[in-house]
């Protein structure tokens, strides 16, 4: 069977031969041309647009966005501020790299659309640490719209002006979640805050009513400006709206980058189809399909998903439609869109350990479950895996992950308990065998911890 | 402190960004630890008159974030990804590759100081697995025998150095 063609919109020029990231190229484009004409209209009705667009965030959570502008609190007289959440750290997720390095006259436009439709003055870009040619990339672009009038003092000859900043984060994964993110950019650690009442929309960056948006959701708002709610809406499904890219990682014959309409494809079709299937003698073992906090899938079992009308159908892994509410429906999220896929070598009490070790490192330590859960998740697995496991280890070490989630004050307590509940809900019996059963780790499987 | 002239030119500019100065600390930080290569106690203090800040707000910074560090590194910087995706591709293997061409270990720098190499978490490229950052490079696909190539390419830079 030949992949289905994608449907390429924040991703056109991605890759393109002759396509560069200087301003004069993304203008010959038609660049800044949506800018142009946004700010001669109405800031709410660019809201209005963008809600009815059915918009959902691309950075994690996918709530709408147009709701999240119309919590902003435009009624307090502070400055209101935006700020692009550029920290991709999710593991499993490498989309905005890929705007930011090829196509940041993109991004730029969609968050000045944004800024204008929202009455914001100041905005800044949050880029994680690791990112330095990101940052420079992005410095050097923001100066070439400063010079041109698409950034800073009167933006297109109008009395509105808005300026974009840069700020580097320094390697740590909670600087991705919102509030972590505004402590960060305000000079501190990035402790995410209790909401409520430090909701940005209300109480965000220096106590002002800020909005935090991811790279790819801002690049959505562009195109929505450009072709309008109504036919934005038209692409994807209802409630799913617009396109995905899906950044597909580990055991198949194409990793990479792939865009599609929301739902267009089932995980089946983007595993085999177009990423071209298992390596070469190998099956598909396990999924996580929207970075590693998602709920992990396993190859062969079933899902009964309720229907609209009451009645009921079955789905396997390979049918789930990928968007937000399919993947809801099978017990895992859309999340960041990181698809992460593991074969036949790979043994789940391993690939586990490699993930608790992730969350155990990026705890941010203010929350007690969280701080000593993640670790004892962590040095549980790490132990298994060091040869002294126990039949009893896999029950445990989901007492501890039960103990986290909901008892936190950031979402990172949900994200790193779900890996550990579904992985011993789904491969119970290589946790139990672990300890007795050679066979139960492939002989030619890789060190992953 | 030796600042070179064009840092301290980059500090007053960055510090203009945010209506707090305090907000200045980690550009602050990295422009410091970029110029002098690490942060020292002395850099630590400077900060905090610059920001106008207790020292320890900035120290509590410091030990937050894993980019920042209080002792010297090798000449080059090592840091290869350990999150699953490269761990699937053989990310642990192009580790020990590094390890022992440079005959050193993991958080530790070689002893001809040359190079230090570190794990860090995912570095976004994962589709690209196993990735490695030298400095400010990521490379892309680094198998061992790319590792290898990598290896030579430092020692050959190293030697030229003298
Ligand atoms: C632990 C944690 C890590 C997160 N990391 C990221 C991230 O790296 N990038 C991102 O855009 N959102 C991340 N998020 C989601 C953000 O908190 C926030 O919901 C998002 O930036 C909102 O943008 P959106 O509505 O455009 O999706 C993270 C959330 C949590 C709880
Ligand atoms: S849940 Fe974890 S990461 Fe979030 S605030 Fe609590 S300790 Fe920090
Ligand atoms: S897991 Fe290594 S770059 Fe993401």
């Amino acid at each position: 069977m030949s992949a289905p063609a994608e449907t390429r919109i924040i991703f056109k020029h991605i890759d393109e031969e002759g396509y560069s990231n200087d301003i004069a190229c993304y203008q010959k484009h038609g660049g800044y041309e949506i800018l142009k004409k946004s700010v001669t209209q109405a800031p709410p009705d660019i809201r209005d647009e963008v809600k009815k667009s059915g918009l959902r965030g691309r950075g994690g959570a996918g709530f709408s966005c147009g709701l999240k502008w119309s919590f902003v609190d435009r009624k307090s007289g502070k400055p209101i501020y935006l700020v692009v959440n550029a920290d991709e750290s999710e593991p499993g997720t490498f989309k905005d790299r890929y705007i930011i390095h090829q196509d940041p006259h993109q991004l730029i436009e969609g968050t000045m659309i944004s800024c204008f439709a929202n009455d914001v003055k100041q905005a800044y870009i949050y880029i994680r640490g690791e990112f330095p040619e990101g940052a420079r990339i992005l410095e050097k672009a923001i100066q070439e719209a400063r010079d041109a009038g698409f950034v800073g003092k009167n933006i297109c000859g109008t009395d509105y002006s808005c300026d974009i900043f840069v700020h580097r984060g320094a390697g740590a994964y909670i600087c991705g979640e919102e509030t972590g993110l505004i402590e960060s950019l305000e000079g501190k650690r990035a402790n995410p805050r209790i909401k409520p009442p430090y909701f940005p929309a209300v109480l965000g960056l220096y106590q002002c009513p800020t909005i935090v948006n991811n790279v790819e959701t801002l690049c959505h708002v562009k195109h929505i400006m450009d072709m309008g709610a109504d036919e934005y809406l038209k692409i994807g499904t209802p409630n799913n709206t617009g396109t995905r890219i899906f950044c597909v990682s580990g055991h198949v014959k194409k990793p990479g980058y792939y865009e599609f309409p929301c739902g267009a494809v089932t995980l089946g079709t983007l595993l085999n189809d177009v990423c071209g299937g298992p390596l070469e003698g190998r099956t598909f073992k396990a999924v996580i399909p929207g970075g590693s906090s998602a709920k992990i899938l396993r190859f062969g079992e079933k899902f009964t998903i309720k229907n609209k009308d009451g009645t009921t159908k079955e789905w396997t892994v390979e049918d789930i439609p990928m968007d937000f509410d399919s993947l809801a429906a099978a017990g895992t999220m859309g999340g960041s869109g990181g698809v992460i896929v593991m074969d036949d070598s790979v043994n789940m009490v391993d690939a586990l350990a490699n993930i608790n070790a992730f969350y155990a490192h990026e705890s941010c330590g203010q929350c007690t479950p969280c701080r000593e859960g993640s670790l004892w998740m962590k040095k549980i697995s790490t132990r298994m895996v060091h040869g002294e496991a126990r039949p009893e280890d896999g029950e445990l070490i989901k007492n501890v992950a039960d103990q986290i989630a909901g008892r936190t004050i950031c979402a990172f307590g949900e994200a790193c308990s779900w890996p550990t509940q579904s992985f011993v809900a789904k491969f119970g019996d290589e946790f139990k065998t672990y300890a007795t059963d050679k066979k139960a780790k492939p002989a030619d499987s890789l060190e992953l911890v | 402190m030796n600042l070179k002239p064009e840092t301290l030119a980059r500090i007053d500019e960055v510090i203009t960004h945010y209506p707090e100065k305090r907000s200045g600390t980690l550009p602050l930080l990295h422009l410091i630890q970029e110029d002098l290569g690490y942060i020292s106690d002395e850099s630590l203090e400077w900060i905090a008159t610059k920001l106008e800040l207790e020292p320890i707000n900035v120290y509590e910074v410091v030990t937050f974030y894993p980019m920042f560090r209080r002792k010297p590194i090798g000449k080059r910087h090592i840091k290869v990804c350990r999150t699953l995706s490269c761990a699937l591709s053989g990310g642990y293997r192009t580790c020990a590759k590094f390890e022992s061409e440079f005959n050193t270990r993991l958080g530790e720098t070689s002893p001809d100081g040359e190079v230090t190499v570190e794990f860090v978490e995912c570095l976004a490229s994962c589709g690209t697995a196993p990735v490695v950052m030298v400095d400010e490079v990521l490379h892309e696909n680094v198998t061992e025998a790319k590792a290898k190539e990598i290896s030579d390419q430092i020692k050959a830079e190293a030697a030229q150095r003298g």
